[in-house]
């Protein structure tokens, strides 16, 4: 019986999930592999063979080799020590801490990479005016304009996914087997080189992973800091591909190989997290041990401030001072205190209301969207309600490979030729979001119906009611709160969507991160300061709201 | 007697009907434009100046609203390309300072002919021959310096200057894969001193901005003491609002960018695109180019600031537009090839 309903439903079912898929995934991405093999004259190597021989283009790829790794790197260490401060030790101010690093996870790199201009410009940077100030040096104490700033400021916003796989790691492990080992004479190091860090291995390699992707997939921070310094990477070079005269073949030729060593890497982290050997990863109910950092309390605090100054408080407070500044490397005082860019932002500027009310549309349409196929999908798999549930949940989480950039190549390919002229309407910048959150809004909805267990829902199946009454009567609103807060996730993403939409804009479709990203090419300062603070702004009120649905804060640890 | 009545008549009528007509078809003219209801502007004119213009013009003409949407020159001719061969018309007007872009649209008859009136007075090298597009403002690359990090003494005079090992680190350049006004400028200095000289400026390792307006904002904050190329009238604005800039104006002679104007073959609003062209070539909008922006102009009846040089006191490069259009993909070739990006 059940096998004969499930055959009928799965049809339509099928039928929408194939027509996403082609329209998400197939159609750009097909593309993208033809285009990079067609020459005037049939199929052709020629683009790969001229991206390899290029000597410029090996060095962006390089670059790219260089500034993941060390980010990943950076990001371990600036991460997995906070993680376990933060999740297991006595450190004052834990909470705060915590809240701090979730700001950063939110705010947009770009902003960030921005601000530090600013900060470490190695001449008008205020920290190197400060620093000759007070050491009397001739020479700069940072220069952002180089690989190892641009690998800074890049991992100053990214240590958060490693922060964050590794505390929710550390908040499931119980402290029964380090307890066992101290009992048994080892001392502190010895138990958490033996047993602590064992158990939180595949955590801190994935959080590895992850922080290298999001380092390769990134196109706004080395487009701001590492373009001034002449030197490229592949997002940046895939970007300038566009430039007339465009070479778009090329530029299909050179995402292929980021395509791919994203695909590998997302294996690799896979074959991690899926080898689960640990038996104590998992179990909520052990207790956990606060460990007590006796005096080492206040240093360590002093650390995690260091970091938080690096990425939230210098940065947010250089943007105000330039926000509110004639001239944004002159001190702040009556004379250079002013309102005009505010005023210039919002009121002159023809092009920041279109955008954002481009931005916003785009949002709440992404978001509703997105929040709703996922939570359909998520549904569907959850309770197997067709044959092939699975691979519901497979595809919704492919898009995860396609970096933003090479998303847009093959979407910009694929829709501005017939059939499907989107190309110059805000529906292909839609496509473009729904595929890219896809992967994070169906890993939420699917936590939230992971939640809902389905006894209450057999209870009401055995009241009488059927699923759609028990659907709306008993799921939904147990869902509810996930469903929100999916909804914010995917809204957050959007409102700073830039990799994507740098390729796919026209200038009647404009963004607020490109309005950014203009006015960055032309040096207008004190706008992009406003912009920023005001795009900072919508994340923060949307991510309060999640919190208060939520009732915990969204990085997904039960605290 | 009559006859000559009549005769005066006809001639007084038609003298009447001559003062009339003008105002007449001026006013047809607005009224298409205004059913049009707004133009659309692809323009490389600095951000502030180019919003200025807009609201001047929608002062003028209520009812008709510009959408400005400014980037670097060639940027909008990427713009104007990738939008034709997805089928999108959405320009109206197209201003940049890359001449070579108006040969290249000329030729592929994407522009409308169309002459604003006055401008048979403004000098040739302001005006198409064929009458698609004419000079809207005009530029002059430079050397800036910021006053506090550089005294008068020390400051770079010439070009060559600039290829002093002393200036390592402390220069910055706006790009031409981005700017008209630098392509423009690139090309003038190759011919002056061929690729060579850029191949030793970048040994200065020279911090890259895009825009030419932003090398002027680098040296204001002093980020980069020395500018060695972008409009002069962006560091004269800056001067002027305070910030401690000088100009230099080098003696082998500064590369004159003159940037044109031209209305679109598919313009969604032609009437206003028509009507918002004739405007920018106003003696009033000229004179306020001049006068806030520190632009120069054709047009022979504006005044300029008294602490500007006039163009005539200065030794002018020229460039062709037609070699410039050809040789782009050289300038930005060699360009990235020596300074990386």
């Amino acid at each position: 019986m059940r096998a004969a309903a499930g055959l009928d439903r799965s049809v339509p079912v099928w039928i929408a999930a194939a027509a996403a898929l082609v329209v998400l995934m197939a159609l750009p991405l097909g593309w993208l592999t033809v285009l990079s093999v067609s020459g005037e004259t049939g199929p052709t190597l020629r683009h790969y063979a001229s991206v390899l021989a290029d000597v410029q283009l090996r060095k962006a790829l390089w670059n790219t080799v260089v500034m993941a790794s060390w980010v990943g790197l950076a990001s371990l260490a600036l991460g997995a020590p906070m993680a376990w401060l933060t999740a297991r030790t006595d450190l004052p101010g834990r909470g705060v801490v915590r809240g701090l690093v979730l700001a950063s996870f939110v705010t947009p790199p770009f902003l960030g990479a921005f601000a530090w201009v600013m900060l470490a410009g190695p001449n008008a940077g205020l920290l190197n005016r400060a620093w000759r100030g007070l050491a009397g040096a001739d020479e700069p104490l940072l220069n952002i304009f180089t690989m190892p700033g641009l690998v800074f400021v890049v991992a100053i916003y990214t240590f958060p996914y490693v922060y964050i796989m590794i505390a929710n790691t550390l908040a499931l492990i119980g402290s029964d087997l380090e307890e066992a080992a101290a009992i048994l004479g080892a001392g502190r190091l010895r138990v958490a080189a033996t047993v602590t860090l064992p158990m939180v291995a595949p955590a801190i390699l994935s959080g590895f992973i992850l922080a290298v992707l999001q380092a390769l997939a990134l196109f706004g921070s080395p487009a701001i800091l590492a373009l001034p310094a002449g030197f490229h990477t592949i997002t940046t070079q895939i970007w300038s591909f566009f430039h007339y005269p465009p070479k778009v073949e090329m530029a299909a030729a050179f995402s292929i190989p980021l395509l791919l060593a994203t695909a590998l890497l997302l294996q690799v982290q896979k074959r991690l997290l899926g080898r689960r050997g640990y038996a104590a990863v998992g179990g909520k109910s052990a207790l956990r041990r606060t460990i007590p950092l006796g005096v080492w309390r206040w240093p360590a605090l002093a650390a995690c401030v260091a970091v938080m100054a690096c990425s939230i408080f210098l940065p947010y407070g250089v943007l105000a001072k330039a926000a509110l500044s004639r001239a944004w490397a002159q001190p702040l005082d009556w004379e250079n205190l002013t309102l005009a860019n505010v005023r210039f932002t919002f009121v002159e500027y023809s092009a920041t209301k279109a955008a954002i009310v481009n931005t916003l549309e785009l949002g709440v349409l992404t978001a509703t969207a997105g929040a709703g196929l996922a939570a359909v999908l998520a549904y569907v798999a959850n309770r197997r309600l067709v044959r092939g549930h699975q691979i519901l949940g497979f595809l919704a989480l492919a898009p995860v490979v396609i970096p933003g950039v090479v998303l847009a190549v093959g979407l910009f390919i694929a829709y501005t030729r017939p059939p499907f002229l989107l190309y110059g309407t805000l529906w292909i910048l839609f496509l473009a979001y729904v595929t890219k959150e896809m992967p994070v809004g169906y890993s939420q909805a699917d936590a939230t119906f992971k939640g809902v267990h389905p006894e209450l829902e057999e209870a009401g199946r055995i009241l009488g009611a059927g699923r759609l009454r028990v659907l709306g009567e008993i799921t939904a609103p147990l869902a509810r709160s996930g469903v929100i807060a999916t909804w914010c996730f995917i809204f957050i993403g959007v409102i700073r969507e830039l990799s994507a939409s740098i390729i796919l804009f026209t200038p009647a479709t404009k963004v607020m991160s490109v309005v950014i990203f203009d006015l960055k090419e032309e040096g207008q300062f004190g706008a992009i300061a406003v912009l920023g603070l005001f795009m900072l702004l919508v994340t923060f009120a949307t991510v309060v709201l999640v919190q208060r649905v939520l009732g915990r804060d969204v990085m997904g640890a039960r605290d | 007697m009559r006859h000559r009545a009549i005769v005066v008549l006809v001639v007084l009528g038609m003298l009447a009907l001559r003062a009339a007509a003008p105002a007449a078809a001026q006013d047809a003219a607005v009224e298409a434009a205004r059913k049009e209801g707004k133009v659309v502007w692809y323009t490389s004119l600095a951000l502030p100046s180019a919003e200025k213009v807009a609201r001047l013009f929608e002062e003028k003409y209520p009812g008709i609203k510009v959408e400005v949407h400014r980037t670097g020159s060639q940027r909008i001719l990427q713009r104007v390309m990738q939008e034709l061969s997805a089928n999108i018309r959405n320009a109206d007007v197209v201003h940049t300072s890359d001449a070579g872009h108006f040969v290249l649209l000329k030729d592929r008859k994407l522009l409308m002919r169309h002459t604003p009136p006055g401008v048979e007075r403004f000098p040739p090298g302001f005006r198409d021959r064929d009458g698609y597009h004419f000079g809207l403002r005009a530029t002059v690359n430079v050397i800036a310096y910021n006053t506090r990090a550089v005294s008068a003494a020390e400051a770079p005079k010439t070009w060559k200057d600039l290829l002093d090992p002393r200036w390592r680190g402390k220069l910055v350049t706006a790009h031409p894969g981005y700017s008209g006004v630098v392509a423009t400028h690139v090309l003038a200095l190759v011919h002056l001193h061929g690729w060579d000289y850029f191949k030793q400026l970048a040994q200065n390792r020279v911090m890259l901005v895009q825009s030419a307006v932003d090398p002027a904002g680098v040296v204001a904050s002093g980020e980069r003491p020395v500018a060695v190329n972008g409009g002069d009238y962006t560091f004269y604005q800056s001067k002027k609002k305070g910030s401690p800039i000088e100009i230099v104006y080098p003696k082998e002679g500064v590369p004159l960018v003159v940037s044109p104007t031209a209305i679109t073959s598919f313009a969604p609003h032609p009437n206003a695109a028509r009507l918002f062209t004739d405007f920018t070539f106003t003696r009033e909008v000229q004179q306020v180019l001049a006068d806030s922006e520190g632009l120069y102009t054709g047009h022979p009846d504006v005044k300029y600031p008294a602490d500007k040089p006039k163009l005539s006191e200065l030794k002018l490069l020229q460039v062709d537009p037609d070699e410039l259009e050809k040789r782009t993909e050289e300038i930005k070739k060699r360009f990235v090839e020596f300074f990386g990006t």
